[in-house]
């Protein structure tokens, strides 16, 4: 069969170009890899000054909160504060506190804030009663990254597989062999088939290695089950490879094809809930029904943080498999601009 | 077979967009004979052997191979096509791509391995049949360009510029090698611009800015323009001299 013969021949391209191969599955884990370093270190501790006029018992809880603690006087914690040795100086003017921002930082502020007021809450009379709180998802344990990884899997998944598709069949365009198949019987569905297969099989073992070392290596937050998980990288891979196919119809060579990248690839970034979105205006919102990775990263999120099962992921999918075929048929007209047949 | 020539073409036009690049092309190219498109670069042959591959659509006019109206995926089983640029995978070896092209026009098991050993020795690449194809010379390219155009047996075979960029040994080789290929009965439709490989040709079409100025045997050619070579004749045609 004619698609079996372009999927047997980029299989042994790929293996041919170690690079790439490389690239479509080490780059993703090495980013993911920094992004569970920056995100998952451990947490801020502030530098506070204190005049020699605070208790040492509030030094005492300062320290305990976290807090690294020295005494200064007033001129000298002005110095520090103005190169940045310090976050903030503590004074006491008489019982009220008085806390100095360094303030550039928002991180640095919310770690003293946190700090002093933990250090002065302890010091007031207990509550009458403690407020309990239950997780209907997630853990108070929980990281930030664990809450983004879904996202960023998706991400990865999507955007390697959508710039190395781009290429390779910009490629076929530019080096004449596109142009060489349309001279031979091959049908123009049987290109896009060829090549949907072809890469998918790529694609299938890239998304099962970048979700298993997110998942296991990294230990990322994984409540429901991990074929689900794989079966939406599956199909945001397959997405990106149509739509990569698609758009390099519309570039002229490699560099032109790196622009489409702040065009459609990071747009997605932003509306795929990466960010909350819900204080944007109604109408930039609903943009994001038209990004694929909106559907990958909801359901993502909702197989790895919220375990849930298919019924909740079964837009998604559908969706996706929508986006997916929709892109394969615009591909397969966009052929007719190498021949009519 | 038929008793009609392999390749009609009647009154064929192209344009892209408002500009004409073939106006009113009519000719017949004749079973087993090597036809030649003589004409300088941008004249319109690649267009046109582009539409007789089925590649491109006339906008008017009809292209009629081996009895089928072009484009027609039928009939592009038995042509074969050499395009300008060697159309070739880099990273993958002759062999393997010949093993793809072979497959594409359905080629499988032992008739493919045969044809591709034979194709290999047509052209001399027997030995560096494991080379990958980025590795290999200008030459060597358009001579597996052409063992590929050959592999599925085509009745006709198209070369667009087969020796353009090549020693004047390969090119005497190639030529050689169309002759016997020719002489097997296969219909051979060939462009040029290099005006003594015209002289090689069974007969020859003149084309000048998408206009056929001339049609016939080379030395017909030359009696008729009352030139001494094909050079003088084509600018005889051409409404440059007299």
């Amino acid at each position: 069969m004619r698609v079996m013969a372009i999927v047997v021949r980029i299989i042994r391209q790929f293996f041919r170009d170690k690079r790439t191969l490389a690239l479509m599955i080490v780059a993703p884990m090495f980013i993911l890899l920094l992004m569970d370093l920056v995100f998952n270190g451990e947490q801020y501790k502030p530098a506070i000054a204190v005049s020699e006029h605070v208790p040492d018992m509030v030094v005492d809880k300062l320290k305990e909160a976290g807090a690294k603690v020295k005494e200064l006087s007033e001129q000298q914690a002005r110095e520090q504060l103005d190169d940045q040795d310090i976050d903030a100086w503590l004074e006491m003017n008489g019982s009220a506190p008085h806390v100095t921002l360094e303030g550039s930082d928002p991180t640095a502020n919310q770690a003293v804030m946190a700090a002093v007021q933990q250090a002065f809450q302890s010091m007031a009379p207990k509550p009458p009663f403690q407020l309990k709180t239950t997780y209907w998802h997630g853990s108070s344990d929980m990281a930030s990254f664990d809450y983004f990884g879904p996202v960023l899997i998706g991400f990865f998944v999507f955007f390697f597989v959508f710039l190395i598709a781009g290429v390779s069949f910009l490629r076929e365009r530019t080096n004449g062999t596109l142009e060489r198949l349309m001279a031979t019987p091959l049908r123009r569905w049987e290109m896009v088939a060829g090549y949907m297969i072809g890469f998918g099989l790529f694609t299938t073992i890239q998304a099962s290695l970048i979700s298993w070392f997110a998942i296991d290596g990294l230990d990322m937050m994984m409540e429901g089950s991990f074929g689900y998980v794989l079966l939406i990288t599956f199909l945001l891979a397959m997405t990106a490879l149509a739509l990569g196919m698609l758009l390099s119809a519309f570039a002229n060579n490699e560099l032109q094809m790196m622009q489409f990248i702040p065009l459609v690839v990071v747009p997605q970034v932003f509306f795929s809930g990466l960010f909350n979105l819900d204080t944007m205006e109604e109408w930039l919102r609903s943009l994001s029904v038209i990004m694929p990775l909106t559907y990958g990263a909801d359901a993502l999120r909702d197989i790895m943080v919220r375990g849930k099962g298919f019924s909740a992921i079964a837009v998604d999918v559908y969706v996706l498999l929508g986006f997916t075929l929709l892109f394969m048929v615009l591909n397969v007209v966009a052929l007719k601009k190498y021949r009519k047949l | 077979m038929s008793v009609h020539p392999p390749i009609q073409v009647e009154r064929v036009s192209k344009r892209f967009g408002k500009k004409v690049v073939i106006d009113d092309v009519s000719l017949d190219v004749r079973a087993g004979e090597i036809f030649g498109l003589l004409g300088p670069s941008g004249a319109g042959k690649t267009t046109l052997v582009r539409m007789i591959a089925g590649i491109d659509q006339a906008s008017e006019g009809t292209i009629r191979v081996l009895g089928a109206n072009m484009p027609n995926l039928g009939a592009m089983k038995r042509i074969g096509f050499m395009a300008q640029s060697d159309a070739l995978y880099g990273e993958l070896t002759a062999l393997e791509n010949m093993q793809f092209f072979a497959s594409i026009y359905g080629l499988r098991g032992k008739k493919q391995k045969e044809r591709i050993d034979d194709m290999l020795a047509l052209v001399n690449l027997t030995d560096d049949r494991k080379k990958p194809v980025h590795q290999y010379s200008g030459g060597m390219k358009r001579r597996l360009s052409l063992a590929i155009a050959l592999l599925h047996e085509p009745d006709v075979l198209i070369l667009d510029e087969p020796t353009v960029g090549i020693d004047p040994v390969l090119r005497q080789s190639i030529w050689a090698e169309l002759e016997r290929i020719r002489q097997r009965g296969t219909t051979i439709v060939v462009t040029t611009h290099v005006m003594d490989e015209a002289e090689k040709c069974g007969r020859l079409g003149m084309i000048r800015e998408g206009r056929l100025i001339a049609v016939g045997r080379p030395d017909e050619l030359k009696q008729k323009a009352g030139a001494e070579t094909i050079e003088q004749a084509f600018l005889t045609f051409g409404g440059a001299r007299r």
